[in-house]
């Protein structure tokens, strides 16, 4: 037997990761020798988010591949580096207040969140089933943590509980499926994968649908489609709502990323095997996600059913399988960073010391007492729909012409019946806060740094809404 | 740039308002009126500088907007949409002026009214389809919060079925349009969104254009709102506050039959004519139906509700007349529409803020405590029946005579509707002004005041204006509604599409006598 000659590393393609890591590390020693006041951490985080998310652009020409094709720098995972880096300093940003309101004072906090933007940016950039199984486990292992990060809260616990068991469970699918497919074609390696279908040469269809199947189940889990969406509403709400606002954007955005390139690229000869299925997946994602949203009274557990709902419109991205399709997943991620850590922005401000405040009735009157942060609401809400002129009707549009353009018009026009459905829980918000009296005093603990999320999703929103041109054509 | 300029001006008072303080209501208010008025001369400005001698769109301007999909900032105006324009700053101030008296949350009011005239305005002059849904959707939001906010008892259910209800129409439009758009691809090469550049090459086959016209039909049917998709508008006018019904009766509503004639007339000629007989039995049933329903309403503004359906039904009809007379009528029914049943909100506004209540059986002798009041209902009560003379008159005749060139039987089922019209309307104003009441609270009634007689002076002239020398109306619309009909003319059709249709002869030699009308017409 050969050896295996060990592959050229490629530092400048894993820029990015490496800036991260060392930053990461750095504030997990810097920890130790700084006092309580963990903000300094926040700020050196950030700074190295911000490196990172620069140092990709290391390559002038496009796609650079690299580790004998098992990592990729192209737009697409330049692009998604950069939604990564965004929603981790919102997230982070976010934290700051929140953690000392909550007592969370353990520096590892923000080291976690580096870490699992490392795996994100790891998962985008991925074209090799190992190393995307590398990913997302970094991903999953630092969210765990992170949802059990208020150790005394029995709703945390609970949550990061439940998380970790089924999220287990679900990486045993998705490496189980990965093996399969390794069986069938030879390959962990996506472009050998696609080659192998393409040329026919499948050793078993029953053992490749078999992984398929797996691995469908393996993604669904991880960006909460239904079925697999049980765990979503509790962990939503028994984490921290950072990490809530975080699990629900950067997290999500890997996964779709590998989820895209593992079936629209890799597997996309055998589209007819999980076409069909995976479009069953984001119809019954809109529905449960929306249906079950109506009904909620918790802000919280409310926006963990409409991130359901959007887990089912993205994964119309994917069932177009184009270009076009790739690059509306990213725009569509970017409109919903900025929307839903604006709109968490906005919950935990409205929280108070000792009591979250999380009722959506407690919002009535919201409109006449603090007008700003109501009208922000509303707009990150209807942005949300995906009403014009804000960033996620821009995404929507996006998104549905990718699948349009190759033909998916039942498809489609479910999505948009759908969102007509999400319009009706959305504005019930709006109609407490601007048709409904005051009920309950508010108490709001206005934090400069909660208030500047705010402020940047409020930009980021009607400026991909308005004038969505420049990173229209970023992403493409 | 001057049309954006004017377009934009009621958003940017409405930003402007932002920096007062909400205490001071009266420079609020005043501000308000102030902007409205100024955009409603400027765009009598651009009515003085319009030329009615072509279809052609004009105040014209283009730039791209998002480059990478082909989308412009598209904007013009042509003799559809002038008139339109011009009455939406029309009523939009009128409607600032008519809410004088609003109470809470005035800043609010005044911003949310100034965002929704700029979001009315721009449905009207764009000209892409993406900025078109883009402003199309934008006007829910303000007229969801004006009757939500400021609205009846049961406000908040209607502003949601009010929004909700408009929603599913425009999504699926959204969906025809991105179809088109990949379709014009196919064909040109040219990915973009300009309305002008898909009319010119938008080339479907009839079966597909009929899936892309009801996906249009369907947003514009629930907007005007066709039978059977109207029982939002019951709910919507009864809750809104005065000056809600009156933009939502004079605009709204319009912004629904103008997108028939802006979008499926052009965009899809053949099947806009296939689908004739659809509209028009439609249309005859909305016109009687809403004129039956309209006769047993006990509250007034829930009559006047009904009988918009119903006038909504005649503007239908003439619009797929698809000849001149038809469209002439319906274009000019629609500002008739916008006038008198605007009219008739504020006058029914003007005894509820005295009574508080709407219900007819709780008037009655009104004549004797309010003379004034009573001849302007007069007016405008007979100007929405049709009395000759009156603006209704013209618009209704223009439409029956379109009609009836197509088809005797929905004309005279139509013309029922006029006859149920004098009715409902003249049973209503009797009940409410002549018979006694036993009710002291009528006693206590006061007559119009000034405001309230300079609110209503300027419909009143407009009625008989329109009604006695319409010309200048019908000449703005002139040119581009002889325009739209060569387009839909069935000799129009790209050859080989009409052979396999299964056009009814009947209208086919219908419409093939007002082309030869037409042609000598203009020889």
């Amino acid at each position: 037997m050969n050896m295996i000659p060990a592959p050229e590393i490629d530092f400048v393609s894993l820029a990015p990761v490496l800036v991260l890591s060392v930053f990461a590390m750095g504030v997990l020693v810097l920890d130790l020798f700084i006092g309580k006041n963990k903000t300094i951490l926040a700020y050196i985080s950030i700074i190295g988010l911000f490196i990172s998310a620069m140092s990709s652009f290391g390559h002038a020409d496009l796609p650079v591949s690299s580790f004998n094709g098992a990592y990729v720098v192209d737009n697409v995972s330049i692009f998604f580096t950069f939604v990564f880096a965004i929603s981790s300093a919102l997230a982070i940003l976010l934290s700051i207040n929140y953690n000392e309101r909550v007592g969370i004072k353990i520096g590892e906090y923000y080291a976690l969140i580096l870490f699992c933007t490392v795996g994100m940016i790891v998962l985008c950039s991925s074209t090799d089933m190992i190393m995307i199984f590398l990913g997302i486990e970094i991903v999953s292992i630092s969210l765990y943590i992170l949802a059990g990060i208020r150790r005394t809260d029995q709703r945390s616990n609970e949550a990061a509980l439940k998380y970790f068991l089924l999220g287990a469970f679900a990486s045993g699918f998705l490496l189980y499926g990965m093996a399969l497919v390794y069986g069938a074609t030879g390959s962990t390696k996506l472009a050998e994968i696609s080659s192998t279908l393409v040329a026919g040469g499948v050793k078993s269809q029953a053992i490749l649908l078999g992984g398929v199947v797996l691995l469908m189940i393996g993604f669904g889990f991880k960006i909460a489609s239904v079925p697999f969406h049980m765990w979503a509403p509790d962990v939503y709400q028994g984490a921290p709502t950072p990490v809530t606002a975080f699990m629900a954007v950067g997290p999500k955005a890997a996964v779709l990323a590998a989820f895209f390139r593992v079936f629209a690229d890799g597997l996309h000869d055998v589209a007819a095997s999980w076409e069909t299925a995976l479009m069953a997946v984001a119809v019954l994602s809109m529905f449960v996600g929306n249906l079950g949203a109506i009904m909620q009274t918790n802000i919280k557990r409310l926006l963990a059913y409409s991130s359901v709902s959007h887990a089912g419109y993205l994964l119309v991205a994917i069932i177009a399988k184009n270009s076009l399709g790739a690059s509306s997943l990213g725009f569509y991620m970017l409109a919903y960073a900025f929307t839903t850590f604006g709109a968490f922005a906005i919950v935990i401000i409205l929280g108070r010391k000792g009591d979250e405040n999380l009722e959506i009735e407690n919002y009535s009157g919201l409109g006449y007492k603090h007008p700003l942060l109501a009208l922000s609401m509303a707009i990150f809400l209807l942005s949300l729909g995906g009403l014009p002129p804000f960033a996620g009707f821009v995404g929507k549009f996006y998104v549905f012409s990718a699948a349009l353009k190759e033909g998916y018009v039942m498809l489609v026009v479910i999505a948009v019946l759908n969102s007509v459905v999400s319009f009706y829980y959305y504005l019930k918000v709006i109609v407490y806060m601007y048709m409904t009296e005051q009920k309950v005093e508010f108490q709001p603990t206005f934090s400069p740094y909660a208030l500047l999320v705010v402020a940047i999703a409020v930009l980021g929103t009607i400026q991909l809404g308005i004038f969505p041109g420049p990173v229209i054509a970023l992403a493409q | 740039m001057f049309l954006t300029f004017v377009t934009f001006l009621p958003l940017l008072g409405a930003f402007a308002l932002a920096f007062i303080p909400k205490e001071n209501e009266g420079t609020i208010k005043q501000a308000a009126l102030g902007v409205a008025l100024v955009d409603f001369v400027l765009s009598l400005g651009l009515w003085m500088g319009f030329d009615n001698s072509t279809h052609a769109m004009q105040f014209e301007f283009s730039t791209s907007w998002i480059g990478a999909w082909g989308v412009n900032y598209h904007v013009g105006i042509d003799g559809i949409s002038l008139l339109l324009y011009v009455m939406t700053t029309f009523l939009t101030a009128f409607s600032i002026l008519v809410s004088w008296n609003v109470k809470k949350h005035v800043k609010e009011y005044m911003m949310a009214m100034l965002a929704l005239g700029t979001g009315m305005l721009g449905v009207f002059i764009a000209l892409d389809l993406f900025l078109f849904y883009v402003f199309w959707e934008f006007q829910l939001v303000p007229m969801y919060i004006i009757i939500g906010v400021w609205g009846g008892p049961r406000r908040i259910y209607a502003a949601v079925k009010f929004f909700l209800y408009t929603a599913v129409g425009s999504l699926l439009m959204l969906v025809a349009i991105i179809w088109i758009y990949f379709v014009v691809e196919d064909a040109t090469g040219v990915f973009t969104t300009d309305l002008i550049f898909i009319t010119k090459h938008l080339d479907v086959d009839l079966g597909t254009q009929k899936w892309l016209w009801m996906a249009f039909f369907l947003a514009f049917a629930i907007k005007v709102p066709m039978f059977p998709f109207h029982t939002w508008l019951p709910d919507a006018h009864v809750e809104a506050p005065t000056a809600g019904s009156v933009i939502l009766a004079g605009v709204l509503l319009k912004m629904g039959t103008y997108g028939f004639l802006r979008f499926n007339l052009p965009l899809f000629p053949h099947a806009s004519y296939e689908f004739i007989p659809f509209i028009a039995t439609l249309s005859v049933i909305g016109i009687v139906y809403g004129a039956l329903v309209a006769m047993v309403q006990e509250d007034l503004k829930k009559l006047v509700a009904y009988s918009s359906v119903s006038h909504l039904g005649f503007v239908m009809l003439g619009i797929f007349a698809l000849n001149e007379y038809g469209l002439q009528g319906a274009l000019l029914q629609n500002l008739n529409h916008g006038i008198s049943t605007g009219a008739l909100f504020f006058l029914v506004g003007v005894i509820y803020d005295r009574r508080h209540t709407r219900l007819i059986k709780e008037f009655g002798g009104v004549t004797n405590y309010m003379p004034k009041f009573a001849i302007c209902f007069m007016i405008v009560t007979l100007s929405s029946i049709g009395l000759p003379g009156m603006n209704g008159f013209i618009g209704e005749f223009l439409i029956l005579l379109g009609m009836f060139q197509v088809n005797k039987m929905y004309a005279a089922g139509a013309a029922l509707g006029v006859i149920l019209a004098a009715c409902y309307m003249l049973w209503m104003f009797q009940r409410v002004m002549f018979m006694q009441s036993n009710n002291p609270e009528n006693e206590k009634l006061t007559d119009l005041d000034l405001r309230e007689k300079i609110l209503i002076a300027p419909m009143i002239v407009l009625i008989f204006w329109i009604g006695l020398y319409p010309k200048p109306f019908l000449k703005t619309f002139d040119a581009s509604v002889s325009h739209l009909v060569t387009i839909v003319s069935p000799d129009n059709f790209r050859p080989g599409k009409i052979g396999g249709s299964h056009a009814s002869t009947k209208i086919d030699k219908a419409l093939k006598k007002i082309e030869k009308q037409t042609h000598k017409k203009s020889h």
